[in-house]
Parts: C-alpha cells; structure tokens; sequence
C-alpha cells in the first residue's frame, strides 16, 4: 500500500518558506509591501500604547497626586494628550482593516496560483508519472495540502509578522526604561524559545506524517470508491472497510500526536510568560524596596512591557502549529512541482500552408486545411517544408518501460500514407506499446522513428500529437454535454462538423434518443452511457479532429458487430489516403486492412495483408481458425 | 440540529476524553483569571507598600499558580487533541462503513471526487471545529464573565463600559460571520468541483496528451480555482472587518480607562495605580476572548458547510436491503424473469427493459446478444440484485431476488462488470477477492479456467506480481482473464460474464468457454457478448433489441428465423465462412 514515492519530501522547511514568500513577491509585490507598512504601523501604534500607559502613571498620575496645586492645568494637557493618542489609534485601526484586507486578496490569490501553477504543472509531466502514482495521492496535493497553506498565509503570516514588530517595539521601549528588567526579560524569553523549538520539531515530524498517511487514505478511498460496483459484486465491503481501517488508525495517530505537541505550545508559551511576567515584577519589587532603584511606575510599566512583549509570542506560539502544518503541506506541494517535466526538444513544427502550382510550399497564417512540416536546418540556416502525408516507418526500434526488461525488440514497419496497418497478437504482446511511442508517451531505447521522413524526436511533441488521432479502449469522456465531449476532438468545430462526426461514428442515432440528445450532460466519465454507447463518442471525438494518422487501440471492443461495421464503412471514407493504425483482438475488425502485422512477445512475426496471411497459413491463419494460440 | 446530533454520535468512545478536557479548562481558565488580580495586590500592597516579604509570598502563590496552569493546559490539550483526533478517525470510520452499504443506485448519485472530499477533507474541518470548540467553549464565556466581574469589582462603572463595548462588539462580530458564512459554504462545496476536474483529469491523461488538450484542462481548472478564489476572498473580505473592529473597540476601552480612570485617582482618590493596572489586563482579556469567541465562530461555520456534506452521506440510505428473515441458501442455479421491467430513475420514467420474460435451468448457458445501448447490462444486473426491478420480478433457484439475504445471494452468483476493475496489490491479493481462503492450488485451478495462468506464470514474480492501480500494468485481455478468474474462485451457482471476453482473442475465449462446460457444468451461464461464435453454442440466447427481447433460442433456431441475429452473423462470417465451426 505504501508507495515510497509518497514519502518524497526533499524540502526543508527553509527552503519551502522561500518558496512562499517566492510566489506572495512575484504576484503581490506591491500591495505585499503596502501589507508590511500597514503591519508596522499597527504595530507601532500598539506599542505606543503600552507605553503611553507608563507615561500616564509617572508624568501625570504620580505627580498630580504629589502636587495637587497643578491638577487643573494637567488635566486639560491630559486631555489633548488623549485626543493625540486617539488619533493615534484611529490611524492604526485604517491600518489594521488595510492590511486585513489586502491578505484576504493576497492569501486567497497565492492559494489560486499556486493550484494553478501545479495543475499546469501537472499537465507537462511525462505518462511515465501517472503511471506510477496513484490518483487520490495526486489529489490530496490540491485538497489536503492546500488547505493547510490556507490557514498559514491568511492568518499566521500576518499575525506573526505584526507580532515581531510589536516584539521589536517593546524591546526598545524596554530596554529605554531600564536595561537591567530587560536583560531579565529577554533571558527568560529565550527559555520560552528555546522550549518551544523542541515542541515544534516533535510537531513537525507527525505533521509531516498526518500529511502523508491523509494523501494515503485519499489514494485509498479514490481508488476502492472507483471499484465500489466490484467491491458489491463480490461482497468485500467487510475487506473494504478493514483496509482502511488501518489506514485510519494510522492517520489518526499522527494526527494525535501532531495535535498533542502543537496544543502544548500555547500554553507552554502562555504560563512561561506569565511566569517571567511574576518574576520581573518580583525582581524588580527586590531591587525597588533594597536598592530604590527607580519608581514604582517604571515597576508598573515594565510589568506591562513583559505582558506586552511575551503575549505576541504566546500568539506566535498559538500560530506555529498553523505553520509547522503548511511547511508540511508546502514541502509535498513544492516537491510535487519539482517533478521532471516532459522532455521536448523537439523544433519542427506543424504549419498551415498554400501549395502554389508549381509544387513549391509557402506557409500561410490561416486554416488553409493543408499542413506541412516545418524544418528549420541550423547548419545551412535554411527552413524546408515537408507535406504531412502520416507517413510512419519503425526502424529498429527496441523499448522497455524499465532498463531491465525490454518488451519490444529490433521493430522494423513502415505505414505509407492512406494505408490501414492492422496489429494482431496475443495480449501483451507489445501492441499498445507501438501506439505508446508514435505519440511519444515513451521515448525509445534505440533505433528509430520517422513521421513523414523526419524523426519524431525532432518534431515537436505537442505537433506531433496533433497530427495523430488516437482513440483508446478505456474511452475516458468529461464532464459536460455530448456535444462538448466530441467538440473535446476540435475546439472550434462547428455543431454542424460535430453533428458530422457523430453520424460517421454511428453514434447519432443513440444521442438522438437521449432526454436532451446532445445537450445531454455526462458526469462521472458518462456512467449513463453503456461501454459501446461510450466508445462511439470517442471515435466521434477523434474523427472530428480529423487526423492524417489514426490510431484506434482496441476502439471499437464493446461495439457490437453489426455497428461496428458501420463505425469502419465511415471511418474508412474518412480515413481515405491517411493512415491508419488498428489493434484489435476481434480478426473481423483488421480482415480489411492493407497490411496486418503479427506480434509475438515484443517481435513482428509475420506480415502480410489477410489473403496472404492465410494463404501463408502460419500463425495468423491458426489464430484465425482457432487452432492456435499466442501465448 | 440533525446534524449535530448524527456527528455527536461518532464521538463514541471519545466522550471521556471530551468531558475530560471541558472539566480540566475550567480549572485552568479560573486560575489564570485570578492571577492579574492577584498581580495588583503584589503591586499595591507589596511594591507601594515596601513590603517585601508580602511580594515574595505573593510570588510564590503566583508561581504556584502558573504551573498549575501549565500542567492543566498541558492535560487539556492532550486530551483535546485525543478527542477531536478520535471523532475524526470515528467519523471517517462511519462514512466508510456507510459506503459500504450504498447500493449501486447511492452510488451512481455520489461521485468518486465528492465522496473522497468527504472522507478526507470535510472531516478534517470538522476536526479543527471540534479541537476549538472543546478548548474554549468553556473557556471563552468564562474568561468573559470573570473578567467583567472583576472588572466591575474593581470599578463599576468601567465594568458598565467594559459590558457596553462588549455587547456591541458581539454583536458586530455575530453579524459579519452571518455574513461571510455563504460565501464559506458555497466555497467548500466548489471544492468537489476543484477535485473532480482533477480527477478526471488524471483518468483522462492519456486522452488529455494525445488531443493535446492541455491548455483547456488548464483552462477548466482556472475556471474552478477562479471560483473558489473569489468566494473564499470574498467571505474573507467581510471577515477582515473583524480585527479592525476588534481592535477600534480596544482602544476605545484604554482612551476611556485613562480618562476616568486619571480621574477616580487623582480626583476621587477611589482607585489606585495596581487596579489601573489591572483593568488594562481584564480589557485585554475580554477583547482576546471574544476574538476567540469569533474565531471559533469562523471555524464552526466552515465546518458547519463541511458537517451538511457529512451528514448527507450518513443519512443516505440504501434502496436495496435484506428483507427480514431472508433466505440464506441459494439451492440452484435456475433463473426466470417473470414480466420484468426496469428503469434507472423512478417510476414512470422511460423503461429501459420492457417486459422480459425467460426461464433456464441450472447448468444451462445463457448467449445474450444485442446492439449497442439494447440493456444487455442492465438485464443481467438485475439477477444478483444489483438493481432492483421497477416491475415484475427476477427469481433465483424459484425464489424472488429480493428474499434473499443479499451477501448470501451475491455469493452464490458471480458477476464479471464490463468496466471492471481490479486493485493495487499483488495478482493473488486480487485472486482472494474472489475466496479469501482460498488455497494456491485452487488459485491456480480457476486461473487455468480463466487461461490466465500461462501468462501469469511468465511474469517474473509469478502469481506475486504487483498489480498497479486500475491494472495498468496488464493488457485489457490479461486483465479481463484475471476478472474472470476472481469470479470463478467464488464456486458461483450463477456466473454473468458481462463482455468480459472482449479484448481475449477468439481461440483462448474458446477455450474459457470449453473449460467451462467441463469443468463447472453445474453453474448457470449468462454471457453477454458481441462475438457469435462466443454464444453460439449456448443453450438459450437471447436477442436483446432497445430494451425488449427480440427473439430467443438456439443458434439454430435464431439463424433460421431471427433477422438481426442473421444479420449479425454474416457480418461476422462473411469473409472468413464458417471456419470456427
């Protein structure tokens, strides 16, 4: 159950903190440094207010109550004092809303762009990496882990930020008023400190590890709530539930022990403070009654300075568990985005052209339904066209999903344009693997590839991907309607075309019957669909695209017979003079191919049209009488 | 009001730890209140006074204070954490088991993406709320109350002050969270949103790549996350009134203490420094709980939006359950639908199968052939009760489907989906699905059955290999064998094969169907196929046409007179003949 990949997180909490004022710099830089201004002057103003407290008591209270003859004159200045204060704290209660404001916009938006940039991202990663991951692992980046950055930058990033200026502040204020208490306060804060980093290590591994036992309990439940149907049918809800049960209880325990050490941090930090709180407030009764050191406000004010100034770290300490959360959740998002992309060096590219009469080529802006290749030379620094025919030829081509184990050996065909290349076999025999590397969804180990007289590692993937058309078993629709499931093939075809292409697969008629034909919307991959019903819009959305190279993997498998008769009399008409790739178990589906191609762990074994194979009577013939088979 | 009372139900074994933490942060609260009370008399009468030996005592019960704070806030927060941590566990634990039970009508209406949001993510916001909600809901009120008490002790017209500035801050903050809620909840349900394009999008990837479709996905996914973002900043936008507000009230206080409070000094002479001192404390106090309180608040509502979406997976029930008494034992393997018509949606709704009457006897295999979208699959779902009919009815071995205990039923009859799927683990793993007893040898026995066991045996960790989710790492005929072989290791009365030999060349689905009839002759057949010559031999085949049967009998009989049937077997013989016979 436990896949090692999942337990990848290089980063350390540094460098994830890098990456998150990384993204609040390059999207709010602005705004982000008006947040800071807005923070110090809140800050500020609440220092000030710890100390206007001070002031209050030695410059007004204690000598008004010295000398009563100046009660009057003092009170008024008083009064104006207050309205300055008040302003004061006004201006720091705009600064406050400002800055409130901005981090809704900014958190949210670093949120979005960060979900953005992993789901790009995620787009560009190789087939290789899905292969090998499962789906709810995936899924728990965009949900689980998120969320926990959620909470961190809309809430402890400024709070911890507007505590460091009010810590700033009162340590000047501090050690203004008597550098002696100061010294005994910033001692006793490094304790809390020093306690606290213990609690946050202890923390931080079991965050890590709640983190990871969630993404693996989502991979769980994606996967078993997938199958949930064979899970019926085979009545394994008991084993179901056992299963993650285990994983829950895993889960449950680290978060326990997350929460355990994080809930300790904020009344650690809290009754620390309070303690140095009591012991300033008795050293300094020590120092005031033997030695009369200084006055009673300075006693008063500087016990209020150690509130002041160990309350913003109780609520650093509150806010830390929010942190210590989002560095684990981060540090999988940011590993996940480190993932090696797709290679592409590819540089030729797919181009519209004009083909003037005397067979020159000239490339041209607009849709002019005639493609050609576009081959910059470095050497000679010459471009040259070459029409896209879906010409394909393998030339010695080994591949093997792993280094170990080579599943395709020394692969030698050619596709000319316009013909109907069959591949039979037994199951795993390398056939789908073919298909996998004309689209390049696997790079070869040797040998090579030419598309139209050009190796397809020169050719841009996403070109080249474009000018194949591929329709798979497993048929994969989207969310939406019918009709944006087939447009899926071509963004801009007209309803007209989609219409067109739904009648070649023959899956018009069923799409009429629908309650709301093809404004019908399909959820769920179009579980209301059948399997047939559902293979028929994959063909449509890949006719609509209309390829010069097809490739139909095991396409038409859940079609019955007769229909998928007609699916081929259509697809034929369109595929005349393009090239077309067909794997099938079914021997009807490939009798009338040009070329079929017999595949036998990884190597052609025999070639020829149907006539011939037969006539041959090697394997394809005791394939097709049933004599034989090719495992 | 439901809804709290079916989540309190998965606090469970939990309640002690609960009650336990409410009971030990009354104590806490109560003692950390008193000691900024207890610091104005060390001030007063210790400092003022010059009376050291009344400081140091007073220091020492201040201690002594503290570290029974520290020890109850420590014990507090283990047993929060225990208990918000176990109704968490509790509560995934119950949504599991719920699924469990979920027909497949329940499940078609859930989707996978919603369900796993559910599990994990809604349940850790109620996790959060909880965690909260034990902590200080005892603590916030009383926190609350003491502080304006001793407020009012000490001067009660601040305490007047104090409980004004209070209830209008309440009520400020009340109403910007009624506020901010909407936008909270419809957040949380676009989440499922977010996580189905991802999800689809991961399936999909191949037909993601191939089209070269990624920019739209990209553009799908901004579509939601745009969404999330503007509700989600929204709400937040009004809940950034808060600390403001907060805060504005706060100073208000102090500008207020210092005036009066300046002036019961030095004029009245009815208050003293330490008790100034003080106030400025319980000021702090009553403005930090009830920012707790709102805090709390926010994190209640967003669980609240999280709770509905729990609950309404609790209290789906399934629409298919064992009748009371049911019967245990399925004694043959004969099957008959009686005038059976069935609907996916309610009543009325278009009949998807129409009248369907048919009976065979146990051993008999039944050919059922049809175009695409007749109700092939929804006819054979129909016998282990996967559905249930809209009318008429299905019996098994003579008895209604719907007398029989379900498990004891889908025991005795194996069904090979068409999408079918099998899970991360080794082969064997996915074997046992079928018998979880069951022994190497009578795993290899029904892979042979299945003609899997060659290929099984060329791979290089044998019947070990690890399968990869939705068993990428096998081909579509590999995978169907290893389908079949599932079934069969459940020694079923009834076996349906829905398709499941599609991708299986035509000689190995021979064989299967040879092994069958030798091997297990007692089991009842269905085999829905396209190939003829996958049925031909059947006992009973039924031509399915838009939900009806068209006709049925032998092969015989159907291609003498049946004109689909005729249809569908020239197009597959025409170019080959007759040579499969």
């Amino acid at each position: 159950m436990t896949n090692p990949n999942n337990r990848k997180n290089n980063l350390t909490p540094i460098q994830v903190l890098k990456r998150i004022f990384g993204y609040i710099w390059r999207d709010y830089k602005k705004i982000f440094i008006v947040v800071i201004f807005a923070i110090v002057i809140s800050g500020v103003v609440s220092a000030i207010n710890t100390i206007f407290i001070q002031v209050l008591i030695d410059n007004y209270i204690n000598p008004m109550m010295k000398d009563p003859t100046i009660i009057d004159t003092t009170m008024s200045e008083l009064n104006i004092v207050l309205l300055v204060v008040g302003g004061l704290y006004i201006l720091a209660v705009i600064a406050i809303y400002i800055y409130t404001r901005l981090m809704a916009v900014i958190s949210q938006g670093i949120l979005k762009n960060i979900r953005d940039d992993m789901f790009n991202h995620m787009q560009k990663l190789p087939i290789s990496y899905f292969d090998g991951h499962t789906h709810g692992d995936i899924m728990s980046y965009y949900t689980n882990d998120t969320d926990t950055l959620r909470q961190f930058i809309s809430m402890s990033l400024p709070q911890m930020i507007n505590c460091i200026v009010l810590i700033v502040c009162n340590l000047i204020a501090m050690f203004y008023l008597n550098w002696i208490l100061a010294i005994v306060v910033l001692v006793l804060t490094s304790l809390i400190v020093l306690f606290t980093r213990v609690l946050v290590k202890r923390s931080a591994k079991y965050f890590k590890e709640t983190q990871i036992c969630l993404a693996e309990e989502t991979g769980f439940i994606e996967e078993y709530t997938d199958g949930q149907k064979v899970i019926k049918v085979f009545n394994h809800e008991r084993k179901a539930e056992q299963a993650f049960d285990v994983l829950n209880n895993e889960l449950c325990k680290a978060a326990t022990s997350a929460n355990k050490y994080s809930n300790i941090l904020m009344p650690a930090a809290n009754n620390l403070g309070n303690l140095a709180y009591i012991l300033v407030a008795l050293i300094g009764a020590i120092l005031l009654i033997q030695f009369n050191l200084f006055e009673v406000g300075t006693i008063v004010a500087f016990v209020n300075f150690t509130k002041a100034f160990i309350n913003p770290i109780g609520q650093v300490a509150q806010q830390l568990s929010f942190v210590i959360l989002a560095l684990a959740g981060g540090g999988r998002i940011f590993t996940f985005m480190d993932e090696k992309v797709e290679e592409d060096e590819g540089y030729v590219t797919l181009v519209n052209v004009n083909v003037k009469e005397d067979g020159t080529i000239e490339e041209s802006p607009k849709r002019t339904g005639k493609w050609a290749w576009k081959h910059y030379h470095k050497d000679t620094n010459t471009v040259t066209y070459i029409p896209l025919k879906g010409d394909i030829v393998f030339e010695d081509v080994c591949f093997g999903y792993t280094k170990e184990k080579e599943i395709l050996h020394h692969i030698n065909l050619y596709a000319r344009p316009g013909q109907k290349v069959a591949f039979v076999g037994a199951t795993g025999a390398g056939k789908t693997t073919i298909t996998n590397l004309i689209n390049r969804f696997y790079d070869i180990n040797s040998g090579k590839i030419r598309y139209d007289g050009i190796n397809i590692e020169k050719i841009k993937k996403e070109d080249l991907r474009q000018s194949l058309g591929i329709v798979l078993q497993d048929t994969n629709l989207f969310t939406g309607t019918v009709m944006d499931n087939i447009r899926y093939g071509k963004e801009d075809a007209t309803d007209e075309e989609c219409i067109a292409a739904a009648k070649l697969a023959n899956a018009d008629d069923f799409i009429r019957m629908l309650p709301d034909g093809y404004n019908t919307f399909l959820t769920n991959g179009g579980t209301s669909l059948s399997q047939g019903q559902r293979q028929l819009l994959a063909i449509a959305r890949a006719a609509v695209s209309n390829p010069p190279v097809m490739i139909l993997d095991e396409a038409t498998s859940s079609i019955d017979t007769r229909t998928e008769r007609l699916v081929q009399k259509g697809m034929d008409a369109l595929m005349e003079n393009r090239t077309v790739f067909v794997i099938a178990h079914r021997l009807s589906t490939v009798q009338n191919s040009d070329v079929i191609m017999v595949l036998d762990h990884g190597t052609i074994i025999e070639r020829g049209t149907h006539d011939q194979l037969i006539a041959q009577k090697g394997v394809y013939y005791q394939l097709y009488t049933g004599v034989f088979e090719l495992e | 009001m439901d809804i709290v009372r079916t989540i309190a139900k998965s606090i469970r074994d939990y309640k002690k730890q609960s009650i336990l933490t409410i009971v030990i942060v009354f104590f806490e609260v109560i003692i950390e209140s008193l000691v900024p009370f207890v610091m104005s008399i060390l001030i007063d009468y210790g400092i003022r006074e010059n009376n050291l030996t009344l400081c140091i005592w007073l220091s020492v019960c201040l201690v002594v204070m503290t570290v029974i704070c520290f020890i109850t806030g420590v014990e507090a927060g283990f047993m929060a954490s225990t208990a918000a941590c176990g109704l968490t566990k509790n509560l995934r634990h119950d949504l599991y088991y719920k699924l469990q039970t979920y027909s497949f009508k329940n499940i078609d209406k859930f989707q996978t993406a919603s369900i796993v949001t559910r599990i994990t993510t809604d349940c850790t916001n109620v996790q959060h709320a909880y965690l909260m909600l034990i902590r200080t809901a005892i603590r916030a009120p009383i926190m609350l109350v003491l502080a304006l008490v001793l407020t009012f002790i000490s001067n009660w017209v601040i305490g007047l002050i104090y409980l004004g500035v209070a209830i209008v801050l309440g009520i400020i903050l009340f109403l910007l969270i009624i506020k901010a809620h909407p936008y909270f909840e419809k957040g949380v349900y676009t989440y499922d949103d977010l996580n189905g394009v991802v999800q689809e999008n991961l399936q999909g990837i191949r037909v993601v790549k191939s089209f070269n479709k990624e920019e739209v996905e990209m553009s799908k996914f901004d579509k939601v996350s745009t969404k999330i973002f503007s509700l989600f900043s929204n709400g937040e936008k009004i809940s950034a009134f808060e600390s403001p507000v907060s805060q504005l009230a706060i100073y208000m206080m102090m500008v207020v203490l210092c005036y009066f409070g300046t002036r019961f000094i030095v004029l009245e002479g009815s208050m003293t420094v330490g008790v100034l001192s003080s106030l400025i404390s319980y000021a702090w106090m009553v403005l930090n709980t009830l920012m707790l309180i709102s805090m709390v608040f926010v994190n209640i509502i967003i669980a609240a939006s999280s709770a509905e979406r729990i609950y309404e997976m609790l209290k789906e029930e399934s629409d298919i359950v064992s009748k009371p008494n049911p019967v245990v034992e399925v004694t043959s393997g004969d099957v008959e639908f009686n005038h059976v018509s069935f609907s996916y949606g309610k009543q009325g709704e278009k009949l998807v199968l129409d009248d369907i009457n048919f009976k065979v006897k146990e051993g008999d295999v039944v050919g059922i052939l049809g175009g695409t979208g007749s109700s092939k699959t929804s006819l054979i779902n129909l016998i282990a009760r996967l559905y249930d009919v809209s009318k008429g009815e299905v019996k098994v071995g003579g008895i209604n489907v719907k007398d029989y205990d379900l498990k004891s039923l889908r025991d005795k009859i194996a069904v090979v989906l068409q999408k079918n799927t099998l899970f991360s683990g080794t082969i064997k793993d996915n074997l046992r699905w079928g018998n979880e007893n069951a022994t190497d040898e009578e795993m290899i026995e029904a892979c042979k059955l299945a003609q899997a066991h060659d290929f099984i045996m060329q791979f290089p960790d044998k019947y070990d290999t690890y399968i990869e989710q939705g068993g990428t790492n096998v081909s579509g005929g590999q995978k169907q064998r290893l389908c079949i072989a599932r079934a069969l290791l459940k020694n079923p009365k009834v076996l349906i094969l829905d398709d499941s030999t599609s991708a299986v060349d035509t000689k190995t689905d021979s064989l299967i169907r040879e092994a069958f009839r030798e091997k297990i002759p007692n089991t009842t057949k269905f085999i829905v196929a396209q190939r003829i010559n996958s049925i031909q031999d059947a006992d009973l085949i039924l031509v399915m046409n838009a939900g009806k049967i068209d006709d049925m009998g032998t092969h015989e009989e159907l291609l003498k007179r049946n004109k689909i049937y005729q249809e569908v077997y020239y197009t597959q013989n025409s170019q080959g003949g007759s040579i499969d016979d």
